[in-house]
């Protein structure tokens, strides 16, 4: 415990000399607030008069206004955050010849590889939350609506699914930086996953979905079988995807008026006649459990990866040359 | 103090798939001692080293490092025994007080012992002045002595020096030496340091062992292996010719 306590503290000292904290930070930050003055700005123009809606807070994160909402921008630019800050944490020792010193150290040699992911992980929480209080402040000041218990806890739930998620990207760079000597081998390596997951997957998956269910227009219109094995398909494909898993399980939870993951909805009637007028948000318990699967699964990909990082640095030869 | 056993093995030996890198090694080290472990490179001898601190796990045959296993406590060896590796790294951008002072965390030195042992050995190696310098901006001999100073720094019973003076300038590698012998003699430290530089080893080892291709092939004092290859009577022997005489029959 003591070891990783003293590598942990000086991987925070790093981190936070580094010029690289400061730039990624300032650019989410920049871009945080950008976006909320924007989407801000807009909020308060249509609520000009009217009552007020429920939840409007949770807007300020989930509205695209012109370009694209924050809670879009993490999930596009988090992954990236994770490989910045772990890339290089193992291989620029080994490159530097201090980690064949520091294993000389009486430390246990897991307390290394669990300091770096650990102080990674502070340092994603506190540009989270930082910027995430950042928007709520200055999204206060904009609407002049304080946010209720229900919307802070549904922020709350958010910055801990994004948490483990860029963790999860931070397993993958710091596994690469584990089996690569080289920094800029390992930071591509990171970058081809994560080119693969966010465009290729679902790409894939509806490569699959046409093969193996196309979708045939016939004189009575869509053959409704088919067209839910085809969205079936599609889905348990993309859902391979850390990506889909994310961004399923975050719009969920910010927006109380989604009652499902699933894109496909089919309805009768008056299914549809009752939905468009009894338009009601969901409880934040039952908005919970409809991502459950979704948060265990990136809870698990998250360890998983760590765990394979972990085995591989133990096993892994410790030569100087 | 000397007779005490502080390194033995017992068929040490170590295999890389189907090289062998250290064939059944038997060795022993008495406390106090200056320890030369002699071969060209690639004999083996930074794998004995590692497998001597826990680093690596040795393919079958025992060590003992100050009384405990290393690879069953690496954890109790790597307290009381310092390693510094051939060409030691540091983190460049923290300067020479601030690199020690995290090792001497690792070691779990309190904070006031830490500062003077770090004053007491920069001031040895010779580094008081250069304590607030960045050591990216160090040169090879100033890295060198850090290196020694951090070994140091926990007070060991026995180090480890691999290739000490390999790089040095000829005022640097005197210089380290004596800091070497006068660790041995003052702080009764056992030294046991690998090379493949043949006079300086010979200026301050007590007992040499040769090693080539993972097999020792001789140990001892200098002057007894002199008499056993260059025939008795002949006093002007160099390590060096002792040490081809070996190499040529291996």
């Amino acid at each position: 415990m003591y070891g990783i306590l003293t590598i942990f503290r000086k991987e925070m000292g790093d981190h936070f000399n580094s010029l690289r904290f400061l730039l990624i930070s300032a650019l989410i930050v920049m871009v945080g607030v950008i976006i909320t003055s924007m989407v801000g700005m807009a909020i308060q123009e249509e609520l000009k008069g009217m009552a007020k809606p429920t939840l409007i807070f949770l807007l300020l994160f989930t509205s695209t206004g012109k370009l694209f909402s924050f809670v879009q921008f993490i999930g596009f630019f988090g992954p990236l955050l994770g490989i910045f800050l772990g890339f290089d944490s193992i291989n620029r020792e080994r490159v530097s010849r201090t980690l064949s010193k520091l294993v000389s150290q009486p430390i246990f040699r897991d307390s290394i590889i669990n300091a770096k992911f650990l102080s990674g992980v502070a340092i994603i929480a506190i540009i989270l939350v930082a910027t995430v209080l950042l928007i709520s402040g200055l999204g206060i000041r904009l609407i002049g609506v304080v946010p209720g218990a229900e919307e802070v806890s549904r922020l709350i739930i958010y910055v801990v699914i994004s948490l483990l998620y860029i963790s999860f990207w931070l397993g993958i760079s710091i596994l690469f930086s584990v089996i690569f000597r080289s920094a800029a081998t390992s930071a591509l390596a990171s970058l081809a996953i994560w080119i693969f997951f966010s465009f290729f997957m679902s790409l894939g998956a509806s490569v699959l979905s046409d093969a193996v269910a196309p979708i045939s227009q016939t004189a009575s219109g869509v053959d409704a079988e088919m067209l839910i094995r085809h969205e079936r398909i599609q889905r348990v494909t993309s859902l391979f995807s850390p990506m889909t898993l994310y961004s399923e399980a975050t719009t969920t939870i910010l927006d109380p008026m989604r009652k499902t993951t699933r894109t496909l909805v089919l309805m009768g009637p008056l299914e549809r006649f009752s939905m468009s007028r009894f338009q009601s948000p969901l409880p934040l318990l039952e908005s919970i459990f409809i991502v459950i699967p979704h948060l265990i699964s990136i809870v698990a990909i998250t360890l998983l990866c760590f765990g394979i990082c972990y085995l591989v640095f133990m096993r892994q030869e410790i030569r100087t040359v | 103090m000397k007779g005490q056993i502080i390194v033995e093995t017992e068929d040490l030996t170590k295999k890389y798939g189907s090289r062998t890198a250290v064939d059944h090694l038997n060795i022993k080290i008495e406390e106090g001692e200056v320890f030369g472990f002699l071969g060209p490179n690639g004999a083996g001898k930074t794998t004995t080293l590692l497998m001597f601190l826990g680093l690596t796990e040795p393919t079958s045959g025992k060590a003992k490092v100050i009384g405990f296993d290393p690879t069953r406590e690496p954890f109790k060896v790597k307290e009381k025994v310092g390693y510094l590796p051939e060409n030691v790294g540091f983190y460049d951008d923290m300067d020479a007080r601030q690199n020690l002072r995290y090792i001497a965390k690792l070691n779990r030195i309190s904070g006031e012992v830490s500062e003077k042992r770090i004053d007491y050995w920069l001031e040895m190696v010779g580094l008081s002045d250069e304590s607030t310098k960045k050591v990216g901006a160090f040169s090879k001999g100033m890295r060198q002595r850090l290196g020694i100073a951090e070994v140091l720094i926990k007070e060991p019973k026995l180090v480890f020096l691999d290739e000490p003076t390999i790089g040095l300038d000829p005022d640097g590698t005197n210089r380290m030496l004596d800091l070497i012998h006068s660790l041995s003699r003052e702080k009764n430290i056992t030294l046991f340091l690998s090379s493949h530089l043949l006079d300086q080893v010979q200026r301050i080892c007590d007992r040499v062992g040769i090693m080539i291709n993972g097999n020792l092939v001789a140990i001892g004092p200098i002057e007894e292996l002199a008499k056993k290859k260059l025939g008795l009577g002949k006093e002007d022997y160099t390590l060096e010719e002792i040490y081809m005489k070996y190499f040529k029959e291996a």
